[in-house]
């Protein structure tokens, strides 16, 4: 299920910018192992953030989103102590889910 | 999360339904992703990712801007930010054009989300990174280039 987010959420003067920083090897299906194996890629596809039940975003990623992602936005609203909550799905499709409260 | 999809996974007919479109060839297993651009982000030249992600010809807008630095000493971990000024922006994305597959991530915004997203990608070389935003309905483009140096040789 891969390792927990850090969600970072903060209101200030009615924008709520979130910063989510998420655990993932991000393999990109070209390198090669010692061997000369081609390593299988391995990649978070999909992103949703919500803040409550309103989506604030949905993205698609690549393989060539670095390892361990870090994703930065802003979204009009959110008051301190409501929730965001950021998920994720690979290609493998594993998924995650963490929630943060904003601070 | 789409729950809704979750649910059609996790039902039988779901199954059935996956097994038929794997079979079709439109899927392989485990590479079930209902609302993934595959096309999008398999395509090699930033002209096929354009038309996969419907852009056409993107005009050239100064009100889009790219930020990232202007020599990345590690490829694999290099900040790209994109920002525009231009009204109800319903898409960004960021493609790097020498990358084996240009698209690196495309961001959906609804209303209430503003056009100011930042990430870390991976490059291969130095290469032109474009933000492609979408505003009322049409494409713009801004650009940047952004030399990545290979094993601290400077370049």
């Amino acid at each position: 299920m891969g390792n927990p987010m850090k969600i970072r959420a903060a209101s200030k003067d009615g924008v709520t910018e979130v910063k989510v920083l998420i655990s993932h090897e991000m393999e990109t299906g070209q390198r090669k192992d010692a061997a000369g194996a081609i390593v299988p890629a391995w990649f978070i596809t999909e992103l949703t953030a919500k803040h409550g039940d309103k989506v604030v975003l949905s993205s698609e990623f690549g393989s060539s989103v670095s390892k361990n992602p870090y994703l930065a936005f802003k979204f009009k609203g959110g008051a301190k102590g409501e929730k965001v909550i950021v998920s994720w799905k690979d290609n493998k499709g594993d998924t995650r889910t963490d929630e943060a409260a904003i601070g | 999360m789409n729950n809704q999809r979750r649910t059609v996974l996790k039902s039988g007919s779901g199954a059935a339904l996956l097994g038929m479109l794997a079979a079709a060839g439109i899927i392989t297993p485990g590479m079930a992703l209902a609302d993934w651009n595959k096309a999008a982000f398999d395509a090699k030249s930033m002209a096929d990712t354009l038309k996969a992600l419907g852009a056409g010809q993107p005009a050239d807008s100064k009100d889009v801007q790219v930020t990232g630095p202007d020599i990345a000493e590690n490829g694999a971990v290099v900040p790209v930010g994109v920002a525009s000024t231009l009204p109800n922006v319903s898409m960004v994305a960021i493609l790097i054009e020498k990358n084996p597959n240009a698209l690196a991530a495309s961001f959906v915004l609804p209303e209430g989300t503003e056009a100011n997203v930042q990430t870390r990608v991976k490059m291969g070389q130095t290469s032109n990174v474009y933000a492609l935003v979408k505003s009322d309905g049409k494409f713009f483009m801004a650009t940047k280039e952004i030399k990545v140096t290979l094993g601290g040789c400077g370049g």
